[in-house]
Order: C-alpha cells, then structure tokens, then sequence
C-alpha cells in the first residue's frame, strides 16, 4: 500500500478500479490524431462517462487525495486521457471557480465536467510569449459589449472548441503593463473568429493560430475586474503547474516500465549505462510524484491554489519527460528513426514540453525570484 | 497519512536545530578543519550532548529509554545534522543504539563498517557490522589491520579496512543484491539532503549579498539559475529521503524500510549534496575556492557520504532492477 493514502482512499481506489476494468474495453479505439473532430467526441465521449460515474468533480475536488488517486489509476489503466477537455478541466474551468460570479460558475462549470463544452486558451501573442504581460490584443468597452481585435497563437483545440479564455488589453496606459489586461470568455463561434492550425514539427497539426476581427465578446463573460485579468491568469498557471502534470508523470512511469521490459526483451538491457539510466529515470520520477503529492496536499492547505512549487515539478517534469524518450531512442536503436514507432512521436512531441507553459528559463526565474528571493532585472 | 510534517515532528526539528546550535554553533566546523594535516578527534563533549538529548536513542521505544519515535523523525534529526556538518559516526552509533546501551546514551562511539573504507575508526569503541556489534575489546584485529588516508574531509578521518575483515557480498552487476543496510544508507541520504539545503541557501544569501556591476549578482539570470537548480535538487531529494522514510513507518518495523525507495533517495540525496555544493562553491567566486568558506567542508562531506553504499551506481541498478519485470 501506498504509505500516502488512508485505508479509505485505499476504498475508494477500489472502486474506481472496478469501474475502469468494467468501462475501459466497452470503448471504441482511438480516432487517428488528424481528425480534429472525432477526437474532441471520443474525449468528450470519457468526460460523459466519468461525470456520470461521479468521478468528473474530483478533477475540482478540494479532497486532493481523491483527485491524484483518480489521475494515478485512469493513468494505469490506460484510459483515454482528458485531452480536448485540458483547457477546460484544468485551467478555464479552476478560474471560473475561483475568480467568477455565481452566475458564471452556474454557467460554465457543469458543462465542462458533463463533456458538453471545449475550451481552449487564447494567451500567448505573436510578440507575447514568455513576456506575455507585453499581449496586445484590445478590447474596447462599446456599451454592454468589448469589441476585441488581435490575434493569439499555440491555442491547443482551437478548431473545436466552444470557448477560449482570453487574456485582452483593456488599458493602453497601464504601468506596469500587467495591470491593464483582463480575463474573457470568448464563444469560438462569434463573428469575426478565424481559425488557422498550425502544423508542429511532429508532422500534425496540435495547434493554431486564432484571428480576432472586432469580436464582440458581452461584458458578462469577464471573469474578475477589469484590468485584474493577470492576478485571474497567474491562478490559472499556478494551478497547471501544480496539478495538471499529475496524470502524465504517471504515465511516464508507466512508460518507463513499458521501455524496461522492451529493454529485458531485446537485449539492450545488458548495456549497463541504459539501465542505469532507466534506473536513474526511476528514482528521479517516483520522487517527481512524491512531490506532487506533497504540493497538492500543500495546495488544500493555503486555500486551494497550489503556489509557485508548481514551478518546481514544472521545470523538472519538462527535463525528465525529455530524458525518458531520449532513453526510448536508445532501446529504439535504429527504429527510433520510424515515425510509426510511438515513442517516435512521443519524443517529437516531447521536445515542446520545456517550452511551453513558460519556458524552462522563465520557470527558474519564478523559482529565484518569488521562492528565493532574488531580486528581478538582469 | 501524507509527507507534511506533523506538529510534534516540525517541533523536534526546531529542537534539534537549537540543540546543534549550541553544542556545534555555525563557526565550529571552520575551528575545528586543520588544514595542517592532523587527523580530527571526536568531540565527546558534543558525543555526550547528543547521547543526552536523546540523538541517538530517537527510535528505541520508552521503555528502552528511546523517544519512542521512527524512522521519519530520525531521517528529520539527520537533515539537521547534515545541514551543520555535524562531525562523528552519527549512523553507526545510531544504527546500533538498540543493541548497545552505552552507544544510544552517547557514552560509546560506533562506526559503520559500510565497505572497505570505514570512517571513525580510531575513535570508535565498536564498529556496527551488517546488524552486528563488533567491539574493539573482542576484535582487535580489526582495528589493528585498518590503514589511515590522509582523508580528503578534513572533518572525517577514514581508514581503510581489509577486505578480509567484513563480509559484503558482490556489488555491482545486474543481480545486485542490495546488501546495503537501507536505515543507513537512508540516514546518509538524510545527511545529505540537510547540506544540500544548506549549500543553497548560503549560495542565495551570497547572490543576495555580493554586488558587483552595482547591483547583486542574483539579478543577473546566470546566478539566478543556478540557484533555481539548487532549490529543485533540494525539493525533489526531499520528496524521495522523506517518502522513503514513510515506506518504513507503516510497514513491519523489522523489515525495514523499502530498498528500492532508499535507494532512490540516496541516489537523488548524493547528487543534490554534491552538485549544490559545487553550484554554491562557483557563485562564491574566488571567496569559494578559499579554507575559510564552508563551502568545501559541504562539498568533501558529500563527497564521503556518496561512497556509502549504495553507490550512485549501486542505487542505479537497484531502481533499475525494480523496472520491466511486470
């Protein structure tokens, strides 16, 4: 038994045992990664299942116990991951329930969980990646309505979302610049919202470009006050640093094991730097969980928003996951060059990982400066 | 249960803290490291102090005169330990406080006959072997087969032993047997998660401190990076040396705590220890590379403490042999 779990929890993990065996091989196969829309209704197709099981709150649950059991265990079992539902099950819709009215978690929140509603997130800017308080995309007040006109790039699930949480300028004249940007609920389908995907080096198109030509966007679907939208946005990251990485270092781990017996089966695991890498990979992604467990116990303590430790997993987590499929190539051997090897793909994919959601770079001066202390500038 | 610390084992780390303080106060390892080549002694006024408090007796239960306590709160006595480099075989000596009275009330020192090199042994009363006390008295070979090196910490004399005289099986290979005592080498990793957060926060304090180009070099990126990595070390090194000590709280006592998960901390622990102090030693500057900074007594501890067994590539194979078998 896990020393971290309660005899309860232990139950309950039971449970959700059970029902995966039963559901998992009722599901239809996976649709090809191109096909935009039968993978948002395969995902949402998961996210109906777990919302009428009662296991879709969890992902919101302020019993984080629950909440890692729940990610460690659809890990394990190979279910389908959240997918189209990212944005909305682990940023969009943790702001709506922080920072919005109770109309507006009325009106979000159920749909997320039932599955009945993507969303994607419209942050970054062509000129506004790590220094993103630099965005540039205006909203204009016009009656009950902004007019928005920019554009925003990298926004995952674009073409089939409902939704995108916007990060707009409401003031030009802001000092500093953080101070004059607000957080908006943007419908994907009101005029003047363009779509162009954009094809990443993994050959398939992950994400894409999103043109905002005098969209109007009611007033209603600002979360927070005007010109707070960057306090609004930093609870959004801080929360998908700390927790929205749980699922996927469980499935590294998983992976790790899965190269290990690949490796015992071939031969390669007579190499002895191979398998110490794999045994190191095994050491340093156990403590990587052990750490997540521990910020998102932290988390429920100071209130419900894990603090910049995510950082910490974050930066880890992107290096880590890099190493693994840099370890998968070497088992690989030459098949590490055949794009229909999964792990091909996944070490493609793997390269964006230090990347995005800030940089590794920008994640240790948020470790410097707001953990240890060190002053800003340089 | 989870990894947070209770109350009652956040206060007997506020207690350690003060009770180092003042047996072994900040400037204690800067007196006591003579660069003239002598070979440091035991203190056994601090021996004493310790066996006083209650050091070594922390997981003997009440009614053996212990605190009753386990392995989570004996790995948090260590992190302390380490963090003030703390000299003396403080694992022997608590690895064989249940079997020897005088060693869990500090009045005996006992070194670990971990492998072929054994630190402490001239001022050692007895050697824990493999769960077993060896006296000098009924042992003297031992003692007496042992050679000195002029060891690289100068707060830690070693000798080296003959193979003959301890029984470890083989060590390396595929099908490692992971004969290491995983108490001790987890409360080694304890040690070495302590320097490794004490390395950086005196290598933030200096970046904190130290201008040049008018301004603090921890406002230059290059600094500030370096610090981050040192704080990531620490955090993840933490998680692994405290989950560890977790996996023995809550099985049979007597079985230990798990191998492998000892093996990962230790793992992790030595790298934390080692790189954080060669991190904090380059953001020193030429102040690193001098006697008088402590940087190098973290550094050479490290660097002993990281020839326990397991090994990095001992620890390695143990994590990679848990690996694939499904």
């Amino acid at each position: 038994m896990d020393p971290a779990y309660t005899a309860d929890e232990e139950e309950f993990r039971a449970g959700l045992r059970g029902w995966l065996a039963r559901v998992l091989p009722t599901l239809p196969p996976p649709p090809p990664a191109a096909d935009w829309p039968a993978r948002r209704a395969y995902d949402t197709a998961w996210q109906r299942l777990l919302h009428d099981a009662g296991y879709a709150r969890l992902y919101w649950s302020d019993d984080p116990a629950h909440r890692l059991i729940l990610l460690e265990e659809t890990e394990r079992a190979g279910a389908p991951y959240v997918g189209a539902n990212f944005v909305g099950l682990l940023h969009a819709g943790p702001t709506i329930a922080a920072e919005g009215t109770d109309e507006q978690r009325a009106r979000w929140l159920e749909p997320i969980l039932r599955g009945d509603e993507i969303w994607c997130q419209g942050f970054s800017e062509p000129g506004a990646g790590s220094d993103l308080a630099a965005l540039r995309t205006r909203a204009v007040r016009d009656g009950d309505s902004y007019v928005v006109t920019g554009s925003k790039i990298w926004t995952s699930h674009a073409e089939v979302a409902d939704w995108c949480e916007l990060l707009v300028r409401t003031d030009d004249s802001a000092t500093p610049r953080h101070r004059g940007i607000s957080w908006l609920a943007l419908p994907m389908d009101a005029p003047g919202v363009t779509v162009r995907p954009l094809r990443t080096l993994t050959g398939t198109a992950e994400f894409a470009e999103v043109f905002l030509d005098g969209v109007r966007v009611p007033t209603g679907h600002r979360v927070g006050a005007e010109n707070d939208g960057w306090r609004v946005t930093v609870v959004t990251l801080a929360f998908e640093r700390g927790t929205a990485f749980a699922g996927e270092v469980v499935g590294c781990r998983r992976t790790l094991d899965e190269l290990a017996a690949a490796a015992r089966a071939d031969g390669t695991w007579d190499d002895p730097v191979l398998r110490r890498t794999l045994g190191r990979l095994n050491a340093e992604f156990t403590a990587l969980w052990r750490l997540i467990q521990t910020n998102v116990r932290e988390a429920r303590h100071l209130g419900g928003v894990p603090g910049p430790g995510g950082s910490v997993v974050k930066l880890r987590y992107a290096q880590l996951r890099q190493e693994l499929y840099e370890a998968a190539a070497a088992v690989l051997g030459d098949a590490a060059l055949d794009l229909d090897r999964p792990w091909t793909a996944a070490r493609l994919s793997s390269l964006a990982y230090t990347i995005a959601a800030g940089t590794s770079q920008i994640q240790r001066n948020i470790i410097a400066e707001r953990i240890l202390g060190l002053p800003k500038g340089g | 249960m989870d990894f947070r610390l209770t109350g009652d084992q956040r206060a007997l780390r506020a207690d350690t803290r003060e009770l180092l303080a003042r047996i072994w106060p900040g400037d204690a390892p800067r007196r006591a490291a003579a660069p003239d080549g002598d070979r440091p002694e035991l203190d056994r006024a601090v021996w004493r102090a310790l066996g006083k408090a209650g050091f070594f007796a922390l997981r003997l239960p009440e009614a053996a005169g212990g605190a009753g306590l386990g392995l989570p709160e004996a790995v948090l006595a260590f992190e302390e330990a380490g963090r003030v480099l703390l000299p003396g075989p403080l694992v022997g000596t608590q690895l064989a406080a249940a079997a020897l009275p005088a060693a869990a009330r500090g009045e005996s020192a006992v070194a670990w006959l971990d492998g072929e090199l054994v630190t402490w042994l001239d001022a050692a009363d007895a050697v824990w072997d493999q769960g077993a006390v060896r006296t000098r008295r009924a042992d003297p070979g031992l003692w007496g087969g042992a050679r000195p090196l002029r060891s690289v910490d100068p707060l830690t004399p070693v000798h080296r032993v003959s193979r003959a005289s301890w029984t470890r099986t083989s060590v390396s290979g595929p099908a490692y047997d992971p004969a290491y005592d995983p108490v001790g080498a987890l409360l080694t990793a304890a040690e070495q998660l302590g320097s490794a957060g004490r390395t950086s926060a005196m290598a933030v304090r200096h970046a904190r401190e130290r201008e040049q180009f008018g301004r603090p070099i921890g406002s230059f990126q290059a600094v500030k990076h370096l610090c981050a990595d040192t704080l990531v070390r620490t955090e993840l090194a933490r998680s692994a040396v405290y989950a560890a000590a977790a996996t023995g709280a809550c099985s049979d006592r007597r079985s230990g705590p798990d191998p492998v998960a000892v093996a990962g901390a230790k793992l992790l622990a030595d790298d934390a220890a080692v790189r954080n102090a060669r991190d904090c030693l380059q953001i020193h500057g030429g102040m690193g590379f001098t006697w008088e900074a402590d940087v190098h007594l973290h550094l050479k501890r490290a660097w002993l403490r990281a020839r326990t067994h397991p090994t990095a590539a001992e620890a390695e194979e143990v994590c990679a042999g848990a690996l694939g078998t499904g």
